[in-house]
């Protein structure tokens, strides 16, 4: 039975779940100017949670509902993260979404559906609050990335998501019977600390299936296809999203299953990440060579980090585990970043998403120019910027556990990136204007305000990075 | 380790292998005398009136996630009111709070318009 006390770790969640009917209610109630309120309800909404999550933590992890739901310093920071990104976005996107005419309201009370599903999957103590929690992140996704409805190349988008992302949560769901069947029980902590089991073979299967699950919501190659056309396709509203706590949310999801649930086949598992790292480092960054629209681009280049991220994981260690939430992190800010740039650029009528757009703006938009310099740096991994910390710890982890070669492989392809990234900062800087276009950044004052703060903080936690990681290594019990 | 994969790896090999060996036999054994109505799809004996991806309205959707809301929640409340005076008052709370959510999204849906037909 559950007591008052579940109910109480469940507050943040609670809360949310609360602030989001209610904002889908004045989206169905409200008229014309009252409709602005919204817009800063919803990022209140947001930044109370936020508090709400690191106020109410206990020091040390606690659960709730005979262990389905999990408090711990992890879950706390993860949440902590989507909270500030979807915030930041939703600041970024405002006037995208105005001079577009999509609905605003539903694109709020969608998002912070997902992003209740991503603090109920961070969370998850057992396999069932991990499905409910992806699918309601997944769910809602599918619905924000049609939300441009008069836009074949968002519905395009939506279709290929969703018809793929049904058939990766098919497999998970598959892979979790399989571990259920094995061991007899959904509860994590259960799954990792049974012994002998008798069915290991299937136990395996369910494993090759959790991995494939998981790999898809992360966007690991091979199980990429998805990426490019769904960070194209859908309105850059949603990519940002997609992007950025999405990515946090997969880490999470990742950890819990494989280390909580099934910490015991690591030995297995940590091959198949280390393969889907390599593939994922190889078609990441040589495809994105080619690109010509900054978005895809941009898909490319997760693609690519996704493969740095399973470098931490591969180690199945709380080293490794801590620098990999370490680099989710840093990628998270830097890519709000790069998306905020894109939404700053773009009007009524124009997208401003294909690297030719970008070329002169330091003539017109110096300010902005630097930004995204910083931004590139940053996600290319040149020091001191925040990306160069997140590779470099987790490259240093993987040499740590003893994984020099992939250690290598990383940096080879590291420097690989830097060509694309590089070519972005090239085209702003040398370039000439193309003629007859107008590009620059016309945001308005909170974007602009925010957005500098967001790239400059690139900038400030690449220099100062150790608080940030101590915090990250403590919430895996690392005591430096 | 790799070993426990073999029976996979076989497995594999023969679903292929008797996959591509019943239409290779099938190719080279049977007879073939196609004529244009062998060849036609087959609907139930009639004659195929029209494609079969046509479009329809969009509101059928609507109404059969509808449905699919409220019969779920019918669903739940079954064996909710079975052991109801079993569970006590938080289970009372607990069933508020789910119909409470889905009383929201109909709220919702109706002041948008989506349940009227024309």
């Amino acid at each position: 039975m559950p007591t008052f006390n579940d109910f109480l770790i469940l507050l943040p969640e609670a809360y949310l779940t609360v602030a989001a009917c209610v904002i889908l209610l004045m989206d169905a109630f409200l008229k014309g100017g009252q409709r602005v309120a919204i817009h800063w309800l919803s990022i209140i909404v947001l930044l109370v949670g936020a508090w709400l999550v690191i106020d109410g933590q206990p020091a040390t992890a606690v659960s709730g509902f005979s262990g389905m739901f999990i408090r711990d310093p992890v879950a706390e920071i993860l949440k902590v993260f989507s909270l500030l990104t979807t915030a930041l976005m939703f600041i970024y996107s405002r006037g995208y979404l105005r001079d577009r005419n999509i609905n605003e309201g539903e694109y709020y009370a969608l998002t912070l559906f997902a992003v209740i599903g991503i603090m109920v999957l961070v969370s998850a103590g057992s396999l069932v609050t991990v499905y409910l929690g992806l699918e309601l992140l997944t769910l809602s996704s599918y619905a924000l990335v049609a939300l441009n409805r008069d836009s074949k190349l968002s519905s395009e988008a939506a279709i290929k998501y969703f018809v793929l992302g049904a058939l990766a949560s098919g497999m998970l769901l598959y892979g979790m019977s399989m571990i259920y069947g094995a061991t007899h029980s959904l509860d994590l902590a259960t799954i990792l600390h049974v012994q002998n089991v008798e069915w290991r073979n299937l136990m395996l299967f369910g494993v090759v299936f959790a991995i494939v699950g998981i790999g898809f919501k992360l966007g690991a190659a091979p199980f990429h296809m998805w990426i490019p056309d769904v960070y194209q396709g859908a309105p850059t509203a949603v990519t940002i999203f997609i992007g950025t706590a999405q990515k946090i949310a997969a880490f999470g999801m990742a950890y819990r299953l494989l280390d909580s649930g099934l910490g015991a086949y690591a030995h297995e598992w940590r091959m198949m990440l280390a393969v889907l790292a390599v593939l994922s480092l190889a078609i990441g960054n040589l495809l994105a060579i080619v690109q010509t629209n900054l978005k895809r681009l941009l898909a490319y280049s997760t693609i690519s980090h996704m493969g740095f991220l399973l470098l931490g994981l591969v180690e199945a260690n709380p080293a490794g585990y801590s620098a990999a939430m370490f680099y989710a992190i840093s990628y998270a800010l830097t890519s709000a970043a790069a998306f905020g740039i894109i939404l700053a650029m773009s009007r009524a009528g124009f997208e401003c998403e294909e690297i030719d757009d970008f070329k002169g703006l330091n003539q017109r938009s110096p300010w902005f120019a630097f930004l995204m310099m910083l931004v590139m740096f940053s996600l290319a991994g040149v020091p001191p910027l925040f990306g160069f910390f997140g590779k470099l710890l987790v490259l240093q982890s993987a040499i740590d556990a003893g994984f020099l070669w992939l250690a290598v492989v990383g940096a080879v392809f590291a420097i690989i990136g830097l060509y694309y990234y590089l070519r972005v900062v090239k085209v702003m800087y040398f370039d000439a204007p193309v003629e007859g276009t107008d590009v620059r950044a016309q945001p308005d004052m909170p974007l602009r305000f925010v957005l500098s703060l967001n790239a400059l903080a690139l900038l400030a936690l690449g220099i100062a990075w150790g608080p940030l990681f101590a915090w990250c290594q403590r919430a895996f019990g690392i005591t430096a | 380790m790799l070993a426990e994969y073999w029976p996979v790896l076989l497995f594999i090999a023969v679903a292929i292998g008797l996959g591509i060996a019943l239409l290779v036999i099938g190719l080279l054994a049977g007879t073939s005398r196609p004529t244009a109505e062998k060849l036609a799809p087959y609907e139930c004996g009639f004659e195929a009136f029209e494609d079969a991806r046509m479009k329809f309205d969009v509101r059928y959707y609507l109404i059969a996630i509808l449905f699919i809301i409220f019969d779920l929640e019918i669903a739940f409340l079954f064996p909710w009111a079975t052991v109801f005076s079993d569970l006590g008052v938080i289970a009372l709370v607990e069933m508020g709070l789910f119909l409470l959510l889905l009383v929201i999204g109909f709220a919702y849906v109706w002041k948008k318009g989506a349940l009227e037909w024309e």
